[in-house]
């Protein structure tokens, strides 16, 4: 028995491997490709606080996850949005060097998911819904984040998101890199505008690791699919916004008001649903991600102890030495640390 | 049961090439069968080789006890991903090198004579890599160990989400732990033990989440790539940077455990952490089947004392 799930296309009904291309890319879908990512990472596209600036009619933000500080590259808070009230969690850049350099480039610290899983938690007790405005390249990879437990952070927040008794409406606005977007961006429904991007890995770690440089990075943007229309039919990402023209970074209020209206639509939607159904189609949706095929077969014998099996892996994987002629380095054993699969 | 080997004198130029593997951490010339009776742990400086994944299974379990679930299920190709080799190329290599159809294996067995549930993943194949399959066999696990009530033990051998499966791979680290969080709203143990190496996206998921974190001594336990900690961020890394002492030091790990006495611990914890459960005939009508919307709504009752028990039925 075949059965084929690649994310929840089928509604849409096409096989994830013929996805029509951009009907006005140029003849070169790499660079194509290449010319979104740069305009997913313009830093003049409007965040978290330039949207709310101009959909939310007031907005207070909190500040701190309560065990150790404030983190500048997430903002969280409680918001009105056409008379609705909401929690509201997001990434922050600066548009400006200095700006930029006080919010770490966007990149939160282990704080900074722990600030959006303290408020995230608010809005439930509270009964608000939450919007969540994605835009990152990464959580910060340093080993300040690492000592703080940035892995644990973002593995309790995604826990967090995927059980939260109210509704969650994610929007993707730039950037979606890797674990550090998905921390909060585990929703009910996932929106992207037109020219976001998300990926498992930066196209530049994707490129280092599979093609050994940094310099195939639009050959791997390509690869990974990472644009908002094949996120769209892979089935990752539910609705993709339209953007002005010439970009979101061209025209704050045309973007923040087509946002806007979006997130409500959804919100009006999801807000009638019950919400042990809520949260259980949650699940469903994420369960029903990925694509794989059931073969028939039988189990593999488990061997009684360690031996032939081994052996072989070694040999094949170039583990074992000769004991003749081995030098005290050798170049590549079988125990060095790991080509890296995600950042 | 730790095993002391003899040391031996090497003789390199009697035996064949394949007999011994050097240690990477310490040079030492190592003779294979020692090796693997010692459970390829270094004689030496101590240093732990990786095991497959049927091996740390027959390291881990009771004789006899292990039930693989889901031995067919295959990853497609999503994205038609093509690098310097197609994807379906590196995992008909991967097949061919490892005997594994993708990089972890699921299944019941017991430990100690208690029934759990365990998912073992496998660096060898194509670096541990969590795309869809991986993901599907740690979700069926957690939930067949919330259906059964008995405790899930992992065994995380990782490099991360499986790039060639793009963002369908970072959609598993949702999946795997919906299905883990459930497991600990019900009150169902998860014992994550993280081997050499459990880095990028399957540590920041389920790994993580354990009720109990179990670390083999010195396995490189990360998000971030050390090279693009180095990289991208000035200054030096700290002292063991990433290493499980590292992590127990900063309270993300409970134990680091050698080798020789993981399943020795790990038998103690099952005892420790679940109630003693009826055989394995109990899951054929004992136990109520977990039907998730009334649980969900158990779940804000779940705080009231006296209906904490509820659940249970
Ligand atoms: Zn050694």
């Amino acid at each position: 028995m075949v059965d084929r799930l690649i994310g929840r296309t089928g509604r849409r009904g096409s096989s994830a491997t013929d996805l029509p291309r951009e009907p006005e890319s140029p003849a070169d879908p790499t660079a194509a490709v290449w010319a979104r990512v740069q305009l997913a990472r313009n830093l003049h596209r409007p965040r978290t606080l330039e949207l709310l600036a101009l959909i939310a009619a007031d907005f207070v933000e909190l500040h701190g996850d309560r065990f150790f500080g404030d983190d500048p590259a997430i903002v969280a808070g409680l918001a009105r949005i056409d008379g609705r009230r909401v929690v509201v969690v997001g990434q922050q850049k600066g548009a400006e060097t200095d700006e930029n350099i006080r919010r770490n480039f966007g990149m939160p610290h282990p704080e900074g998911y722990r600030k959006a899983m303290r408020v995230m938690e608010l809005g439930e007790r509270l009964g608000l819904p939450i919007v969540t405005f994605v835009d990152v390249p990464g959580a910060h990879p340093g080993a300040d984040s690492e000592e703080r437990g940035i892995a644990e952070a973002i593995a309790r927040s995604i826990a967090l998101m995927t059980r939260l008794r109210t509704p969650i409406v994610t929007v993707i606005t730039g950037e979606g890199g890797s674990g550090g977007a998905l921390a909060i961006a585990v929703g009910d429904v996932v929106l992207a505008l037109e020219n976001a991007v998300y990926s498992v890995i930066s196209p530049e770690g994707c490129a280092s690791i599979l093609w050994r440089t940094p310099d195939q990075a639009p050959a791997a943007a390509l690869a990974m699919r990472m644009t908002a229309a094949d996120q769209l039919q892979l089935g990752v990402v539910d609705e993709v916004i339209p953007e002005p023209h010439n970009g979101a970074h061209t025209d704050h209020p045309a973007t923040a008001a087509m946002v806007k209206a979006a997130v409500l639509r959804h919100l009006d939607a999801l807000e009638r649903r019950p919400l042990d159904e809520l949260v259980e189609a949650r699940y469903r949706r994420y369960r029903a991600l990925g694509a794989f095929t059931t073969i028939d077969v039988e189990p593999a014998a488990i061997p009684e102890r360690p031996g032939f099996t081994d052996r072989l892996r070694n040999l094949l994987g170039g583990a074992t030495r000769a004991a003749t002629g081995t030098g005290p380095n050798p170049a590549r054993s079988y125990d060095e640390p790991p080509a890296r699969e995600e950042v | 049961m730790p095993i002391k080997l003899p040391s031996f004198r090497q003789r390199r130029d009697t035996y064949p090439s394949d007999l011994w593997t050097q240690c990477p951490a310490c040079q030492e010339m190592l003779f294979n069968k020692q090796l693997e009776k010692a459970l390829r742990v270094c004689s030496n400086c101590g240093h732990h080789f990786r095991l497959s994944a049927p091996v740390r299974l027959n390291l881990l379990l009771d004789p006899d006890s292990f039930v693989e679930q889901d031995p067919g299920l295959q990853s497609l190709d999503p994205l038609g991903f093509v690098d310097l080799k197609a994807y379906p190329d590196r995992v008909a290599a991967a097949q061919a090198t490892t005997g594994l159809r993708d990089a972890a294996v699921w299944g019941l067995g017991s430990i100690g004579g208690r029934q759990v549930v365990i998912c073992v993943m496998d660096f060898s194949f194509m670096g541990g890599s969590m795309g869809s399959v991986v993901g599907e066999k740690v979700a069926r696990s957690a939930e067949a160990a919330l259906d059964r009530r008995v405790p899930l033990v992992i065994v995380s051998a990782s490099g991360g989400a499986r790039m060639q499966e793009g963002t369908l791979s970072l959609m598993q680290l949702v999946k795997t732990v919906a299905a883990t969080e459930r497991l600990r709203l019900a009150g169902v143990p998860l014992i994550s033990v993280m081997s050499d190496p459990t880095t990028g996206g399957v540590f920041a998921s389920f790994a993580a989440l354990g009720d109990v974190n179990l670390a083999e001594p010195n396995a490189l336990i990360g998000f971030a790539g050390a090279r693009v900690s180095a990289g991208t961020i000035q200054g030096e890394l700290p002292e063991g940077f990433q290493r499980s002492e590292f992590l127990f030091n900063h309270g993300f790990v409970d134990r680091v455990v050698h080798r020789s006495d993981l399943r020795d611990e790990l038998i103690r914890l099952v005892a420790l952490m679940a109630p003693e459960v009826p055989d394995a005939s109990a899951d054929n009508g004992n136990i109520p089947a977990f039907r998730p919307l009334s649980f969900l709504s158990a779940l804000a009752e779940r705080v009231i004392p006296e209906s904490g028990e509820a659940d249970r039925g």
